[in-house]
């Protein structure tokens, strides 16, 4: 069985985001990438990525370090 | 079960910040809303917010405010607390406001003890009015009114306010701390709840400088601005504890 860790998740809201990219810096996991489509006011927008189908896999701990350098409040974080 | 563990502040209005990308400021707001929210003082904070890009503070912040006239936020901010000792009263200043044209307000303010809670933000410039050269600009830093960098030998060099404010009898506790990485943020939220503490437990004048990126008039990416607080900003204007008197008369 694989070992139980920390799992966690975040939603970015695309319209809140100004393409800061400061969470794509400083997220340990590097699940934070640039978005290929402009938001309503002519940012792209950052985009949550887990790159692995399985949810075991999944790499994101729920740390928050992201949202809480977001500037503008656009992540919130869900963890368990 | 999933819990959500990170979400906007409740003493925050659900309205966008009109802040630029990457700006400081806004992570200051969600801060100060949060330890308003932790200390459960929001309901009886009145703050003052100043003339620069926080101007429009009083739209983000879900709080009682009054705004200040520029750098006048520590002379509104005693009269507001003279008045209403038991309110919790915050001015929110940026380095232009409070080290230039508000020097004397505020210096009298921390040399009378008033018992407020100054939040001085710290980006090294005039942000509003388009990046001009502030008390605070550092040697060399560009602006517009210092096209190749400011020169110490022609326009002075940078004013180290909350050191000159440590010497007055009245302040009692006072930090710089920064928000361009995870560690400085949560360090500045110790800082602004130990502020708040000082108040609360009327222990005088408090205050916390926030070294804080400005990537639109240092013309640099949010990433780079972040990445300068550290590599130059904090040279001039070291993260440390300038001031603590407040002893074993809170807890920490
Ligand atoms: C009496 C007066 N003089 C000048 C101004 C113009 N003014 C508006 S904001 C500002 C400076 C803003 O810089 P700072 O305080 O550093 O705040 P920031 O915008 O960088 O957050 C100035 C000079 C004014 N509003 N009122
Ligand atoms: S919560 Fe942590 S691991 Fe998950 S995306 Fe944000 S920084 Fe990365
Ligand atoms: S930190 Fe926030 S505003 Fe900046 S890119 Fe990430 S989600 Fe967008
Ligand atoms: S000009 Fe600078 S301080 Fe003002 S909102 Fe933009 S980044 Fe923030």
């Amino acid at each position: 069985m694989a070992k139980k860790t920390k799992k966690g998740r975040i939603t970015i809201d695309r319209e809140l985001c100004k393409g800061c990219y400061l969470c794509a810096w400083v997220c340990p996991n590097h699940l934070i990438e640039v978005s290929d489509k402009l938001n309503q006011k002519g940012y792209y927008p950052a985009e949550f990525k887990e790159t692995d189908e399985k949810e075991e896999n999944h790499k994101c701990t729920g740390c928050a370090i992201c949202a809480t350098i977001c500037p503008d409040i656009a992540i919130e974080v869900y963890r368990g | 079960m999933e819990k959500k563990v990170f979400q906007r502040p409740k003493y925050l209005k659900d309205a966008v910040f009109h802040y630029c990308p990457g700006c400081g400021h806004s992570i200051i707001h969600r801060l100060l809303a949060e330890v308003l929210e932790e200390l459960d003082i929001g309901d009886k904070a009145i703050g003052v917010p100043p003339a620069g890009c926080a101007v429009l503070a009083y739209n983000y912040f879900d709080v009682d405010m009054g705004e200040a006239a520029h750098g006048r936020g520590a002379a509104v901010a005693t009269g507001i607390k003279r008045i209403l000792p038991d309110r919790i009263v915050f001015t929110y200043q940026g380095d232009g406001d409070i080290a230039a044209i508000g020097t004397a307000e505020t210096i009298h303010a921390a040399n009378r003890g008033e018992n407020v809670t100054v939040i001085f933000v710290n980006n090294g410039t005039y942000g509003m009015t388009g990046g001009q050269m502030a008390p605070t600009t550092l040697p060399g830093q560009n602006s517009t009114t210092t096209p190749g960098g400011r020169d110490p030998d022609r326009d002075g060099p940078p004013i180290d306010l909350s050191q000159m404010l440590a010497i007055t009898k009245g302040s009692t506790y006072i930090e710089r701390t920064a928000v361009n990485s995870y560690k400085n943020i949560k360090r500045t939220k110790k800082a602004l709840t130990k502020a708040f503490k000082t108040q609360m437990a009327g222990l005088g004048f408090s205050l916390v400088e926030i070294l804080s990126p400005c990537p639109t008039n240092w013309k640099m990416s949010s990433v780079d601005a972040a990445k300068w607080v550290d590599e130059t900003m904090t040279k001039i204007f070291p993260l440390k504890v300038i001031k603590d008197e407040t002893g074993k008369r809170i807890d920490n």
